[in-house]
């Protein structure tokens, strides 16, 4: 039995002479709300590319619902569902159009009318039917591409940058109809850039940085292997000098808010606060916080040097 | 094969030329009539032609095959290339459509507006002459086979284009002097020695001088040589764009 909806298997990706994925392996299992992190040019559209057969690896295999999407194209490709990045749209034909002819290139004929209707009126759509879609607001244009990607009910979703640009109310649009997807048992692999969102929906998260793969775990291991945490002080007087053996710890001091990071076993929070009385520096308040994902994605990708 | 996909976007791509059927039938229409008018009232008593064919219905015939492929070229290189610099081109990569489907729809589409076009000269040049037909056949197949090279030349122009000045180019400059050079307005027999014999490197030439063949019974040369050279050029060109589908060259990168 096959329980990965996504198998990607040493994959590598040269553009002349930039190795833009190098040698990328991991599974993602069957139903699975998975998230593909990364910064800028780390690799991620390219690798959804490959799987939606847009790209062609160097060297490597990519699997969907266990067909090959170079050898098992066809199945490979009626399995799985992808909403690309850029709002591409086809300014000839109106939204109901364009979703009854994505279906029949699918090999689905009037048969999938109640489900085209049913995704319309999912994603607020209706009143827009056969409106042009050059007419169409940016967000509902974002709309209509989810509509296309999931017009032959695939198995496997994939949301490349869904929510960049978009709106708080469709944001939180998307994040309902996906988490209703994903608990229809639809495998769903999201890309973003916002991390709280990955932190939010994510069961499972890979990290890429630079066309490698630093990462992959459950969100709570992923969350957990990062061993600091953050002491938020409210400063009575922001004029102070710490003690030397604190001044490594400031995470940031801002105004009247002083944010050290602390290393969950080296560092007691008694020993610190000593130092801070000794120190004679007051504060109004404290509060501490457990890492969040976007420390573990920053220090996994390289990008807190110098904190 | 998904033939029900094929039909999609055979369908799709017919459906958008007639959205825009004033830009894609009409207009077409009335240049050729435009030509028609000027050439006709210049040239009707100053070149001879065939016996017993005039000059307009000479000039008609080629008019009409013209039409038929630069209409054929027009219909794959601005749809397909737009759908590249719109980005919606992606629709059709995802689904699970073959090179050959692809090619089947945008070849089809091609062909059918070219025909749409053909009829429509015919019917609006009805008011100069009517043509006589010699073999409906032979027309068909010169008809369809032109059409479908012009949509394959089309379709590898909008694939090779990265912007509208080259997919403009490639028209205006391969296009354009190969059905102007092809005896559409003249018999190349007429012409000196030297482009005479550059005439019969052209193959445009053998697509329109086989079409006319169809009208008059006539032609500058063996009907049967003209359908071989036209079909040769046709599986060639054909192959040529399936391979570059199939090896997604600047489509999948």
């Amino acid at each position: 039995m096959v329980t990965a909806a996504v198998s990607i298997s040493h994959i590598h990706k040269h553009y002349g002479s930039l190795h833009a994925l190098q040698g990328i392996h991991f599974d993602i299992p069957k139903g699975c709300f998975f998230g593909l992190l990364g910064p800028n040019g780390a690799g991620k559209s390219t690798l959804i590319n490959i799987m939606a057969g847009l790209v062609r690896s160097t060297q490597g295999s990519v699997r969907i619902m266990d067909h090959d999407v170079r050898q098992q194209w066809r199945q490979a490709r009626y399995a799985l569902g992808v909403v690309p990045q850029e709002l591409a749209i086809d300014p000839f034909f109106t939204v109901y159009e364009v979703l009854r002819l994505q279906s029949g290139y699918f090999g689905l004929g009037r048969e999938n009318k109640p489900w085209i209707d049913e995704l319309l009126d999912i994603l607020n759509l209706t009143d827009k039917a056969h409106t042009n879609l050059q007419k169409l607001s940016g967000g509902m244009k974002r709309r209509v591409l989810i509509a296309l990607a999931l017009v032959h009910k695939p198995p496997v979703f994939v949301l490349d940058e869904p929510t960049a640009g978009v709106d708080v109310e469709l944001r939180k649009v998307l994040w309902e109809f996906t988490t209703h997807l994903h608990q229809k048992g639809h495998t769903i692999v999201l890309t973003t850039h916002y991390i709280e969102e990955a932190e939010r929906l994510c069961e499972q998260i890979a990290i890429l940085d630079e066309g490698k793969l630093v990462a992959l775990d459950d969100k709570a291991v992923l969350l957990a292997r990062y061993p600091y945490r953050l002491l938020r002080l409210s400063l009575l007087d922001r004029n102070i000098v710490l003690p030397t053996s604190l001044q490594d710890k400031v995470h940031s001091f801002l105004k009247d808010e002083l944010v050290l990071r602390l290393h969950r076993e080296k560092d007691h929070i008694g020993s610190i606060l000593d130092a801070l009385r000794i120190a004679n520096i007051q504060f109004s308040d404290l509060h501490t916080e457990e890492s969040s994902l976007e420390e573990v994605f920053l220090s996994l990708t390289h990008k807190d040097k110098g904190k | 094969m998904n033939w029900y996909g094929l039909y999609t976007l055979f369908g799709k791509e017919v459906w958008r030329f007639m959205k825009v059927a004033t830009q894609t039938i009409l207009t077409p229409i009335i240049t050729v009539l435009l030509y028609l008018l000027v050439f006709v009232s210049v040239l009707e008593e100053h070149v001879e032609v065939y016996d017993n064919i005039s000059y307009t219905a000479f000039l008609i015939s080629g008019l009409i095959m013209m039409s038929i492929i630069q209409n054929a070229f027009a219909n794959t290189s601005s749809s397909l290339f737009q759908s590249k610099m719109m980005g919606s081109l992606v629709f059709m990569l995802l689904p699970p459509l073959s090179s050959f489907e692809f090619y089947l729809a945008f070849i089809g589409a091609a062909v059918v507006r070219g025909l749409i076009v053909g009829l429509g000269v015919w019917i609006a040049t009805l008011w100069f002459l009517v043509l006589p037909i010699y073999n409906i056949g032979i027309l068909f197949i010169f008809a369809i086979l032109g059409s479908a090279i012009l949509g394959t030349l089309g379709l590898i122009a909008s694939i090779w284009a990265d912007k509208w000045d080259q997919i403009s180019g490639f028209q205006n400059f391969i296009i354009l002097p190969l059905t102007f050079l092809s005896g559409v307005f003249y018999r190349i027999e007429t012409l000196p020695e030297f482009w005479e014999k550059m005439s019969y490197y052209n193959p445009f030439f053998y697509m329109i001088d086989g079409f006319r063949y169809g009208f008059f019974g006539v032609s500058e040369i063996s009907v049967t040589i003209s359908l071989s050279i036209v079909s040769i050029f046709f599986v060639t060109l054909t192959a040529i764009s399936l391979w570059i589908l199939h090896i997604g060259y600047k489509i999948r990168y």
